[in-house]
Parts: structure tokens; C-alpha cells; sequence
């Protein structure tokens, strides 16, 4: 299994946990790459992360006694870590600084399929009718229109631009369904960035940051990052909403065969819809990621 | 023996009850998974477990009686040829290039349902089976290899009375059959048959279904012992290329293919019934609703046809034929000189008259014999339980054509007979009332009618794109004024277009031999590849996506806007 972790990848920030949710002084542990981590916050709230050798989940530990540490960065709440050597930036989202915004994370939930299908899936839009049912979509509109997607070369990212769907209940004072537009953005092999119009601000907008952490080639761990301008809602019913959304995803992701992303055109059957996904199953065939896909064969 | 994928053997996959109304079955043969369904029409379907589109299993899909629905974007897949018919993201496209799932050979025999990796063998039952009412066991999984299956059930018969191995995994044991379904290297199911029915069958059952569970905890255990087998890797098949490409359309083959006329009947004044079959009995091809197909009449001319049937029906299809007797040979070919069991050429189904399913509202309006792509939209919204209004209008002295496939309609289905002309206009104002969004109007009729009611739908603020019609005679003039050149990629020629002339008549003079048919761009016989330049479309047969598309055009209107054509030919 280790021998498809491409360089691209072992080399990229990957996100671990909400750092908030990591205890202090004690030990959580996870999975990165088929490597066993092990995790925790020291006194001064700042993750260390470590390979994992016989520490066990909630066993008590002292930060300080950590000597041999993998690089960190806490971004976006979350922290994030990397097995090789890693870029000194992580991508841009420079919305999460603005000062009135809801910043939250949205919880973490693990997924048997791949993380660049679980990328795939955040990127389309013809599945709201039928996997969220009367929340994002419903029957009968269920027209993807025509969108615009381009691989930004000098940001060296996918974007997909005008895309319109029509929502029952894109806001909570709709009460016919309306047209939302959505931009997506993939900055990185396994996070995608979604922004949406804000019912409370039109000249704003609300934005979405689904990251994703690669367990192994076929299992990944979804963490969803708000950044709302929502002066209404709680904490929980954000949170609350979004579970749901990922809780309708999950169980169709998991019947997904092969759970490897397939980066040759013919493995699967491509419609105009899925532009978003073509772009990004190429951006990641010339990247050269081999981790959680199955490269097309030269 | 080592199980190959390729093993052309039937094998049960499931018993007969595992299929109970509306319901999909998972199963597995060879590594390969399944997904095994019975359509409302009785049709047993197993198909490989994977939509084409996203690759999610479609035994979670939904069985909609005579169509399968996918889980992930509600593709639609038609009952015995596993094409799909609608594809809810792009509802004004039909699906036009050929997606269809792979399928595998079934029969139901025995209280079991059969399959095989391929269709190399036919099905073949067993020595005696005709000869006996059998009388299925419950089926037992065992985590242990096909063969040691089949030799553990050997082991089982008495010394003095061995067990009679027959072909295809199988085992008698005295009054018993055990069938063996390989379900991969290391995964096996015993199926039963019992040589009649038991007097006590609850006790029959136990006592089988216990003497099993022993023997598959004595294999298990052994198999434990053993290195596990590596399964066997099915692969699943690439799509074809012009699949995997995307483009917006694909241009037709044009290819025919031979039809039994099973029926023909009087389904009203002037309106003959037809229905052709494959001449084997097979399944016909995948078609959506609204969709036509070209028949090609003894005369030597072709002309167009919808087809009536609602989803999953492709054992025939129904045409109606209008017995004008102003025709000029071509209805009237078919109504004077075909009869049953006459063989006619039709070509694939071609949609240029597509249904949308996201409205909120769909208003069918035909006029006549207009009614026949418009009963197959109401069977195909009647199925899926969307609301829709079908208004026939019907002259006075005609009957209404296939008024029993009416009747049956849940929708709400109303003839208008015998109506004035300028009363009508005022009727289809009031069935119209003004546009509100995703509602969607579908007219066929004749000419006039067409225009009519487009003119009405266009006054209440219908746009255009909510108001759908076909038209199966180019009544348009044609602007012949221009000229230009065309160069033929292929036959390495270029050609002078003068005014006045054809694309179609120019090449023709130039010695090629290109196909035609009607000569009016309606029948899409003469259609040609377009690598270069810029179509002046003419035709009534291209849709506007493949008009924009640029990538085609027929030869026998359409001309240059360019003043060059590189041609595909």
C-alpha cells in the first residue's frame, strides 16, 4: 500500500483535528497516510503531533517530553501536519480573518472511500435532489446549468465559477425555491474551498472549507470548516446542519466502486455537469498524485 | 480447479423469493457483484452493480417498476437493456450517445434464479429437472472455496451409495440437488433442491438447513487452517471513447436493423397500429420518450415514426401510421403493403423531441396523430408519478387513436373533439393560462396546429425554451442564394458551391456517392461530419445544441455562412 504515497503528497500539509478539540496533556490519536500519529496540545494550547509508537488514546502526557515532533501549523482551526518536507505556506482563504465572521469547525467524520472522491462529491452539484432531498435540491429542479471551470495556473488551483442550482430553502426567509450560485475552488489534492451568497449580506458571502485527511488510499476523515455572516443561528444549529448534510453523503460515498478515485476519462461516464470534476481529476493526473487514485495507465 | 472469470457455467445466484415487488437484490457470481431486480412486466434483470455515471452500486438504487433509478443523480436505466433513458442534470438533453450498463445472462427456473460470467452457453438444466416440482432449500453462505464446497458436500453421501457429481458444481445426494454458486475464490453458496415438496416443509427446512450448518462449520474451520485465496479481480469495462470525451452530441451511425411487424390494427378512423418485434425475440434498443425511429418502407423511401411505449418497454415497439390518402407513397406503403410477419428496416431510436422532468407543470397538446410521442411522455410521467396534462384534439368525424393506453393514464387526460379552428386557438389560450416558471408545453400536430399553439404559448409569455415541438417535414424555404466552397477531408477534394445548388448535388456531380433520403433535411439520412467552417443550418432534424454545436450538418439544405466547409467526408 505504501509504495503509491507519491512525493506530492507525502509532502503536503495535511489536516489532523480541530485543534480546539484537542486535549491538553493528553494523547489523541489518528491516522495520516497509513501512519500511525499520535497528538496533543501543550499548556500553551499549541498542537504537537509525533509518529505514534505505543501511546494509546487518552493516556496522560506531557507535551514537553515530545522530542522527535513532525512539523504543524494550525490554520483555519484546524491543525495540520505533514510526513515529508512542507511547503511554508498552506493555501489562502483569506476571508476566515475577517473580524464580524462566525468561524467554526463543524466536526470530523471518518468516510470508507477514498479522499478525492469525498473532493469529488463537495464539487457536484446534481446530486442535491437526490442525496439531499428538500434541503440543497428537490425534485423536479434538477438542471445542473452551464458553469465555468478553469486550473488557475498561477494559484495553481481548480476554480468553478457561476454555478447555479435551484434550492427549495437556500435561506431561512425563502419560501419559494430560488437560485443560489456557488463558487468552489480546490487549492490542494484534498480540500476544496465552497463560497456561497450570503442572505444577510448580499455583497458577501458565506464560505465552506471542506478538508480532507487521506487514512489510507481508501478511507478518509471529512473536517468542515463555516465561516458564516450569520447573526441568527447557533453554534449547534450550524453544526447540527451540516451533520446532516455529511450523514446523507456518507452512506452513498461508502457504495462508491472503487473507492480510488479513477483518473482515466474511461473509467467512468463524464456528463457536461461534472466539468468541475474532469478539470480536477486532470489537475491531479498532472500534479502526479498516485495516493487514493487509481493514475491512468501510460 | 482454479475459478476463472471467464467460466461460461450457469450458476443460481439467488432464489426466486429474494425478488419480491420493487425491490433490488445484491448478489455476487465470480467476484463479480450484482444487482438483480424483476420489473413490474415480470422481466428479470441482472446487471453489473455499478452505475456508469459515478460507480455507486445499483442495488441501492430504486426499482420504479420499470426502470432502475440510481441513488447518486438519479440516472435512469431501462428494464432489459440497462440503457439509460434520462439523465436529471441536463432534463433538455436526451441521452444520446448509447450508455448502458453491462448486463449478464439470466433465467428463472426452480425457485432459483440463474446466471452466468457471459453468454458463451446456453442455459442448459439439469439431467431430470423437467421431470420434477422442486422444491428450493434456504440458501446457506459458506466462507470457505467453491471446490472444497462441492467436495464437502461429496464427503457427505453414504459409503455404499456415493454421490453423483454433475456438471456445473453440482452434487445429488439421494432426493437432493446442492448447487455450489461460486461467489468468489475464498466464498461459496449452497443452494438446495428438494425433488418434491415436503409434507411438513418448516421441519423439511430445519432438518436441511441444520445438517448444512455443520458441514459449513467443518469447512470454515477447515479453510481457516488454509492460506486464504486471493479473490479474483473483475474488471470492469472502460467506456467507449466517445463517452469518456464528452462532446455535446455524437453524430449517428445510421445504422438499420431488421423488425417483424407482429401487429397491425385499425386504432382509429385513418389510424393504423403497428408493432414490430426483433425477430429473435431479444430486447429492442433503448429509447426515451419523444424519441422516433426512421422506417425504411418496401418502396425504397424513409420516414419517421414516434414511438408510443412507456419506460422499460423494448420488447416491441407501437407506431401509429396516419392512412392520408393524399400521401405520397409513404404512409401509404406501409398501411396498403406491409402486413404481419413482414420484416422492415428501422433505424436506432433518435430523440430530437426530449422531456423534461424537472417541471412544475408539463402540458401536452397533440393534434391527431400528433398523439404518439406525446402518449409516450404521459406513460413515462404517468410511471414516475409527475403531474401532467395531455389535451388531444381530435376533427370532427375522427376517433381518438389508442384511446384504451389513454385511459389507463393517472394524469389529467382530456379530448377535445371536433373544435372550430378559431375555437380552438381560444381553448389552448385557456388550457395554457400564462407562463409561470418550470412549466413546459409539448406540442405535435399538424403544421398549422403547431404554429397555432406556439403563436398562443409565445402571447402569454411562454419563452421560447419552455415550448417544445418536432417536425417531421422541413416545411421552411430554403435560401440556396449563397455559395462557397467545401473541402472533403477524407476524398482529399475541394468543390465549388454555386448558388442554387446543394452541398448534396455538388458532390454527387463531383462522382462521390453519398446517401439520401428525403432531400428536404428532415430524415437525417445525408448527415455528414463538419471539421471546420461555419454551418448555415436549414434542416429541421439537427436540435439546436447540435446546431450550436457546429460539428455536423445535413447536405441536402443546409449551406455556408463561411466561405469554406472542411467536410467529414
Amino acid at each position: 500500500m505504501r509504495n503509491t504515497l507519491d512525493s506530492i503528497t507525502r509532502n503536503l500539509w495535511h489536516v489532523v483535528a480541530a485543534t480546539d478539540e484537542l486535549p491538553i496533556g493528553l494523547v489523541e490519536t489518528t491516522t495520516l497516510l497509513d501512519t500511525p500519529l499520535a497528538l496533543t496540545r501543550g499548556l500553551d494550547g499549541e498542537p504537537v503531533v509525533w509518529l505514534r509508537r505505543d501511546e494509546e488514546q487518552g493516556e496522560e502526557i506531557d507535551a514537553e517530553t515530545v522530542l522527535e515532533r513532525l512539523p504543524v501549523k494550525t490554520a483555519y482551526g484546524y491543525t495540520w501536519t505533514c510526513l515529508g518536507s512542507p511547503p511554508a505556506e498552506l493555501f489562502p482563504i483569506p476571508e476566515f480573518a475577517e473580524p464580524d465572521r462566525v468561524n467554526m469547525s463543524c466536526g470530523s467524520i471518518g468516510i470508507h472511500v477514498s479522499a478525492p472522491r469525498a473532493v469529488e462529491n463537495f464539487l457536484d452539484m446534481g446530486h442535491f435532489p437526490y442525496v439531499h432531498t428538500d434541503i440543497l435540491g428537490s425534485e423536479p429542479h434538477t438542471e445542473v446549468k452551464e458553469y465555468d471551470v478553469e486550473v488557475s495556473e498561477e494559484r495553481d488551483e481548480v476554480l468553478a465559477t457561476r454555478c447555479r442550482f435551484i434550492q427549495p430553502r437556500a435561506a431561512k426567509s425563502a419560501t419559494k425555491p430560488m437560485e443560489v450560485e456557488y463558487v468552489y475552488r480546490v487549492p490542494h489534492p484534498f480540500c476544496s474551498v465552497l463560497y456561497k451568497s450570503c442572505p444577510e449580506d448580499e455583497t458577501r458571502q458565506d464560505v465552506i472549507g471542506l478538508f480532507l485527511q487521506p487514512v489510507s488510499e481508501e478511507r478518509c476523515r471529512a473536517h468542515l470548516l463555516q465561516s458564516m455572516i450569520d447573526s441568527t443561528s447557533t453554534i449547534t444549529d450550524l453544526r447540527r446542519f451540516q451533520q446532516t448534510i455529511f450523514g446523507q453523503d456518507k452512506p452513498i460515498l461508502e457504495n462508491q466502486y472503487p473507492k480510488k478515485l479513477p483518473l482515466d476519462p474511461r473509467a467512468e461516464t463524464p456528463i457536461r455537469a461534472d466539468k468541475s470534476a474532469i478539470a480536477y481529476r486532470r489537475w491531479l493526473s498532472q500534479k502526479g498524485i498516485t495516493y487514493g487514485v487509481i493514475p491512468q495507465a501510460s | 480447479m482454479p475459478l476463472s472469470l471467464s467460466d461460461p457455467t450457469w450458476y443460481p445466484i439467488a432464489s426466486s423469493e429474494d425478488l419480491p415487488f420493487r425491490h433490488v437484490y445484491q448478489g455476487q457470481l465470480l467476484g463479480r457483484e450484482l444487482a438483480v431486480w424483476r420489473a413490474d412486466d415480470g422481466t428479470l434483470n441482472v446487471w453489473e452493480n455499478r452505475c456508469l455515471h459515478r460507480g455507486v452500486r445499483l442495488s441501492i438504487g430504486i426499482n420504479e417498476g420499470q426502470e432502475l433509478k440510481c441513488q447518486y443523480h438519479g440516472w435512469r436505466y431501462a428494464n432489459g437493456s440497462a440503457g439509460c433513458t434520462y439523465i436529471p442534470a441536463h432534463p433538455a438533453d436526451a441521452p444520446a450517445r448509447r450508455i448502458e450498463n453491462r448486463k449478464y445472462p439470466v433465467r428463472e427456473a426452480f425457485g432459483l434464479v440463474w446466471s452466468a460470467a457471459n453468454d458463451d452457453q446456453p442455459f442448459k438444466p439439469f439431467p431430470d429437472a423437467e421431470a420434477k416440482a422442486w422444491f428450493p432449500l434456504r440458501p446457506l453462505p459458506v466462507n470457505a472455496s467453491p471446490d472444497d464446497v462441492v467436495a464437502g458436500l461429496a464427503r457427505l453421501a453414504p459409503d455404499d451409495q456415493p454421490a453423483d457429481m454433475l456438471p456445473g458444481m453440482a452434487v445429488r445426494l439421494e432426493t437432493a440437488i446442492y448447487f455450489v454458486q461460486p461467489v468468489d475464490s475464498g466464498r461459496s453458496v449452497i443452494r438446495g433442491l428438494l425433488a418434491e415438496k415436503p409434507a411438513n416443509e418448516i421441519a423439511a427446512l430445519r432438518h436441511y438447513n441444520e445438517m448444512l450448518t455443520k458441514l459449513r462449520d467443518r469447512l470454515e474451520k477447515a479453510a481457516a487452517r488454509k492460506p486464504a485465496p486471493e479473490p479474483l479481480q473483475p474488471s470492469f469495462e472502460k467506456v467507449s471513447v466517445d463517452l469518456a470525451t464528452m462532446p455535446d452530441i455524437a453524430i449517428p451511425r445510421g445504422t438499420t436493423f431488421p423488425v417483424l411487424v407482429k401487429r397491425k390494427w385499425q386504432s382509429a378512423d385513418g389510424v393504423i397500429g403497428f408493432e414490430l418485434a426483433d425477430r429473435d425475440g431479444k430486447h429492442l434498443p433503448t429509447f426515451q420518450p419523444g424519441a422516433h425511429i426512421d422506417v425504411h418502407l418496401p418502396n425504397g423511401l424513409v420516414r419517421q415514426y414516434s414511438i408510443t411505449n412507456g419506460p422499460g418497454e423494448l420488447m416491441s415497439y407501437v407506431i401509429g401510421v396516419k392512412q392520408e390518402s393524399a400521401s405520397k407513397g409513404g404512409s401509404k406503403a406501409l398501411v396498403e403493403t406491409v402486413r404481419e410477419g413482414d420484416v422492415l428496416a428501422i433505424s436506432e431510436p433518435r430523440n430530437n423531441f426530449p422531456l423534461r422532468r424537472d417541471a412544475t407543470r408539463t402540458v401536452l397538446i397533440a393534434g391527431g396523430i400528433g398523439i404518439t410521442p406525446l402518449l409516450s411522455m404521459a406513460r413515462f410521467l404517468d410511471k414516475s408519478s409527475l403531474p401532467y396534462e395531455l389535451h388531444y384534439f381530435v376533427r370532427s368525424g375522427e376517433t381518438a387513436a389508442f384511446r384504451s393506453e389513454l385511459e389507463v393514464l393517472h394524469g389529467e387526460v382530456r379530448t377535445h373533439m371536433g373544435i372550430g379552428r378559431k375555437a380552438i386557438r381560444k381553448e389552448v389560450e385557456a388550457i395554457l393560462g400564462l407562463h409561470e416558471f418550470a412549466n413546459h408545453v409539448y406540442i405535435c400536430g399538424p403544421g398549422p396546429m403547431l404554429e397555432m399553439v406556439q403563436d398562443a404559448a409565445a402571447a402569454l409569455g411562454w419563452p421560447d425554451e419552455a415550448i417544445h415541438f418536432e417536425y417531421f417535414r422541413n416545411d421552411k424555404t430554403i435560401d440556396a442564394s449563397s455559395s462557397f466552397e467545401i473541402e472533403l477531408a477524407r476524398s482529399a477534394m475541394t468543390l465549388h458551391v454555386p448558388a442554387g445548388k446543394t452541398v448534396l448535388e455538388t458532390m454527387r456531380e463531383a462522382g462521390l456517392t453519398v446517401p439520401s433520403s428525403c432531400e428536404q433535411g428532415a430524415c437525417g439520412t445525408c448527415l455528414t461530419g463538419v471539421i471546420e467552417g461555419e454551418v448555415d443550418h436549414q434542416d429541421v432534424y439537427l436540435n439546436k445544441s447540435e446546431k450550436a454545436s457546429n460539428s455536423c450538418m445535413m447536405t441536402c439544405v443546409s449551406r455556408a455562412r463561411s466561405h469554406r466547409l472542411v467536410l467529414d467526408i
